[in-house]
């Protein structure tokens, strides 16, 4: 650093309420995503979320500051209830959107054939994982960026940039699935309500906390243990991809997926740069105004300070992040996989 | 009157078997199994692929010989060099008809006819009517579906060229991922991983902290530890219009269990008589059919079974 190679990347940040995504802006996010009050998005968690009517008053302030609204119609419409969906991509065109961020093949024709001039980015819940995925989706809705899954080196993602004709945006910093996106039907098999269609992951209506006599805190998604926490242990919110089981070559029971640790790459966000990345995204549109502050800010200055080549400083971040455990995931080296 | 009754098909093998364990079971689906199409080919684990690939030309030409339509199915989780390669080589093939188990796929098979597999995400008639411009005439559909969705779907592509296909049996694949989870459970990595998933034929059951059986493990796949059985849902599924009907491969009697598919299709055997017989042949683990009626997916008939 200084690299003449780098352009300035936009930082995308989450907002689950209107209240968020005028923080995000006023924190500096160059876009801010967000997403409807209904299936429609992978969020669509209770109390979270925008009207038609808050959304376009967040488009009012955000273009006013000169940020963008991306905004998410990222899950799929199960056959019989696309009418749902397909209003989501008409307010979102009427509005003024700067872009709707897509998963299903049919909402995406949808899109692409109504309204050609609306700017298309492939969800994460995608999967395109591959250069000639990202190439069919190019082709065929003329998709403009493509989220990449949280499975690639960065290694991995300087060669995709150089064979791709779209824009990339790469996860930076949040939680962490283990499962491919778009591709996980755990919730569902275990609580009846799909990832993919209805937009949620581990329901809190389905998540039991359970205390017994020695304090020892049991946490369980519908019927099944996730994992158990001696008492003073920092007990997890129950996900399935981060709870312990037990099998044949572990009786003492382990983390089989992975365990409860974030994702924060601050440490590689000049190669991330340099790889091509056009935007940094961060996850947590769950999460509360006071982080979304706290992370856009850390971000912000970051970004900039690698811009004006000076060492960022992001050290702070640790204490934001789930458990405390952080994690560079795929993004570091092959032997994560 | 045979399309109307509609067909058994039979899914990928998705476990690493033996190669030589791979190849007569094929040998004996050709032999002896009533289904009209069967699906070869590794989809979950490239690493895994060239272990059967000298037997595909031996088990493809005896399945076609007994009368049976070949598919070959791709990779679902297409993310290194060897696993693009390895899709574009069975897209590029033109012996054989292909399934598609990823969007790369869809790249290379664009104007050719195909099928659609099950790890593709076709939730509705807009994304089927999509995918048979780009060649597709056969579709199977999720596996977390409910009947309304399906019903909907199916009415949904009426006039299009295309069949639709459901899994009626087997684990269910429920996530995919790039990480190997087999490996992770003897502490290796998918890069050095030995093959360790050659020891689990069914796959790798886990089990929660409280003992209870939950998930099985299969490389980078995860499974149900339940088998999904829709045999008493087969004539609702048939009237809505679902004319293929795919079996997940097993280390258990899978011709038996295809017969079984095959003389309810065909009206030699009712309902009561064939659930029975499934009883007789199942695993362990015992069957679920959740999903199907829009209730967490390990039930049973809307309850828990374990």
């Amino acid at each position: 650093m200084p690299d003449p190679d780098f352009l300035r990347p936009e930082l995308v940040c989450p907002a689950g309420t209107p209240a968020a995504l005028r923080t995000a802006v006023d924190a500096g996010a160059d876009a801010v995503y967000c997403g409807f009050q209904n299936a429609t998005n992978a969020r669509n968690f209770p109390g979270l979320n925008f009207t038609p009517a808050e959304l376009e008053q967040a488009i009012g302030y955000a273009h006013a500051r000169e940020a963008k609204v991306l905004l998410a119609v990222n899950t799929f419409p199960p056959a019989g209830r696309f009418d749902l969906w397909r209003d989501a991509i008409d307010v979102a065109a009427r509005l003024g959107v700067d872009a709707v961020i897509v998963g299903d093949i049919g909402v995406a024709d949808y899109a692409a054939r109504t309204y050609p001039d609306l700017r298309l980015h492939l969800s994460v819940q995608a999967g395109a994982s591959s250069p000639e995925a990202i190439r069919f989706y190019c082709q065929a809705f003329a998709v403009k960026r493509v989220v990449l899954p949280r499975i690639l080196t960065v290694t991995e993602i300087a060669e995709l940039h150089r064979e791709i004709p779209c824009e990339i945006e790469a996860f930076i910093f949040g939680n962490i699935g283990m499962m491919a996106e778009g591709r996980c039907s755990l919730t569902n098999y275990a609580t009846g309500l799909s990832t993919n269609m209805d937009g949620v992951c581990s329901p809190a209506a389905d998540v039991r906390y359970e205390e017994d006599e020695d304090s020892t805190l049991t946490t369980k998604l519908g019927p099944f243990m996730i994992d158990r926490f001696a008492c003073g242990e920092n007990a997890g919110y129950p996900t399935i991809c981060k709870g312990r089981y037990l099998c044949s070559s572990k009786p003492g029971g382990y983390y089989a997926f992975e365990e409860p640790v974030s994702l924060n790459l601050s440490a590689l966000l000049p190669d991330l740069m340099r790889a091509g990345v056009t935007a940094l995204k961060i996850e947590g549109r769950q999460r509360s105004r006071a982080y979304v502050k706290a992370v856009v800010s850390a971000f912000r200055k970051a970004v900039d300070d690698i811009m004006a080549s000076h060492e960022p400083a992001l050290a702070n971040l640790l204490a934001l992040t789930e458990g405390h455990k952080e994690t560079q995931g795929a993004y570091r080296s092959k032997t994560w996989r | 009157m045979q399309e109307r009754a509609g067909f058994v098909t039979l899914g990928p093998v998705p476990f690493n078997w033996e190669p030589d364990k791979w190849r007569d079971f094929y040998f004996r689906i050709a032999d002896e199994a009533p289904v009209a199409t069967v699906y070869i080919g590794e989809t979950i684990c490239s690493k895994r692929a060239p272990l059967i690939e000298p037997y595909y030309e031996a088990v493809a030409e005896r399945l076609s010989s007994a009368g049976k339509t070949v598919v070959f199915s791709t990779l679902s989780e297409v993310v290194s060099k060897l696993d693009r390669k390895l899709s574009e080589q069975i897209c590029t093939a033109d012996e054989f008809l292909v399934e598609a188990n990823d969007s790369s796929a869809l790249l290379h098979l664009h104007g050719r006819p195909h099928h659609i597999g099950p790890l593709m995400n076709v939730y509705n008639e807009r994304a089927a009517a999509f995918l048979v411009r780009n060649g597709a005439q056969n579709i199977c559909l999720p596996i977390e579906m409910p009947a309304g969705a399906i019903a909907a779907l199916c009415q949904g592509v009426r006039g299009l060229d295309t069949t639709i296909e459901v899994q009626v049996f087997g684990r269910q694949s429920l996530a995919l991922s790039a990480r190997c989870y087999h490996a992770r459970a003897h502490g290796r990595t998918k890069d050095s991983c030995r093959f360790v998933c050659e020891n689990d034929p069914d796959g790798l059951e886990l089990r929660t902290l409280d003992g209870r059986p939950f998930l099985t493990i299969n490389g980078v796949q995860t499974l149900s530890y339940e088998y999904l059985n829709l045999i008493r849902e087969l004539p609702e599924l048939r009237a809505m219009g679902v004319s293929r009907f795919r079996l997940s491969p097993h280390s258990l009697d899978m011709v038996e269990v295809a017969l079984i598919f095959a003389d309810v299709l065909n009206g030699r055997i009712g309902i009561d008589e064939a659930a029975p017989r499934l009883e007789t042949v199942k695993p362990a683990a015992p069957f679920s059919n959740g999903f199907y009626h829009g209730m967490p997916g390990y039930t049973w008939n809307g309850a828990s079974v374990i």
